[in-house]
């Protein structure tokens, strides 16, 4: 008896802390994530194919933006619940965009390092890593984001 | 050498195609790096540890598939595309592939 509420009371405690922890965790990164967008406004995104006015380009090179999220303890449960009645899993929705923007603005970061003002061709790739860990049922997720990073030669 | 992912480097020229040319690693997780991992699933956040891992995995993969395009006397790769597969639970491999061309 006493050990059931004792495991009880530490799955309560882990999914207490997993949402608090959780909702803490995302929101600091939610915002790390609005301020960097801002400040690379200026760089220009596109996932055509062709780069426009390839005569004034003076240099290309492959970027890319990699982010390997795990998701806590109570999403874990979260969508396991989900798992039995179906429908939107909104956590993961959440979880999933915080890693794309922030894989992108990583390659962002990468094409700005090397002096370009655009990225062209980009494309995303998900993986999925988990492993052991993965049994209790928490998504280990690997986003990358890649593209052509575009300097133009200034124009005289 | 360069390497994009476009289908042609802007304002260069392809005149001659060499082929498909690759580069891969697999790469075994670190047990120090899954056991921060498993913690690291209860409150969410980033997985540094296995960030880092793959991006050294994948530049190693790029570099192997530019070492290829060298042997065949490539100026650059075009049209790169990446892969990464869980092969089994503690190893993934990384792929990287593209078209080894020669720029006029």
């Amino acid at each position: 008896m006493i050990e059931l509420i004792v495991g009880l009371a530490f799955t309560v405690l882990l999914l207490v802390g997993g949402l608090m922890f959780g909702r803490a965790n995302d929101r600091k990164h939610l915002a790390s994530i609005k301020r960097r967008e801002e400040r690379y406004r200026d760089i220009r995104l596109d996932n055509r194919k062709r780069v426009e006015s390839p005569e004034t380009v003076e240099a290309t090179a492959l970027v890319m933006g990699q982010y390997v999220s795990a998701s806590d303890y109570f999403k874990a449960f979260a969508t396991k619940l989900r798992g039995l009645v179906g429908g939107e899993m909104n956590s993961m929705i959440t979880l999933m965009e915080r890693a794309r923007r922030e894989a992108v603005l990583r390659m962002v970061e990468s094409a700005k390092e090397q002096g370009a003002t655009e990225v062209w061709n980009i494309r995303f790739e998900t993986s999925n890593i988990s492993s052991m860990s993965g049994k209790r049922g928490a998504a280990q997720v690997e986003i990358i984001a890649y593209g052509t990073a575009v300097r133009r030669s200034s124009i005289a | 050498m360069i390497v994009v992912n476009t289908e042609d480097v802007p304002g260069r020229t392809i005149t001659q195609v060499l082929g498909l040319v690759q580069g891969n690693t697999i790469r075994a997780k670190h047990a120090g790096r899954d056991i921060m991992a498993g913690f690291k699933n209860l409150v969410g956040g980033e997985l540094k540890g296995y960030t880092e891992l793959l991006t050294e995995s994948r530049r190693q993969a790029i570099e192997r598939m530019m070492q290829q395009a060298q042997q065949l006397g490539a100026d650059a790769v075009v049209n790169v595309r990446f892969t990464t597969s869980a092969i089994t639970s503690g190893a993934a491999e990384l792929y990287a592939y593209g078209t080894a061309v020669k720029l006029g």
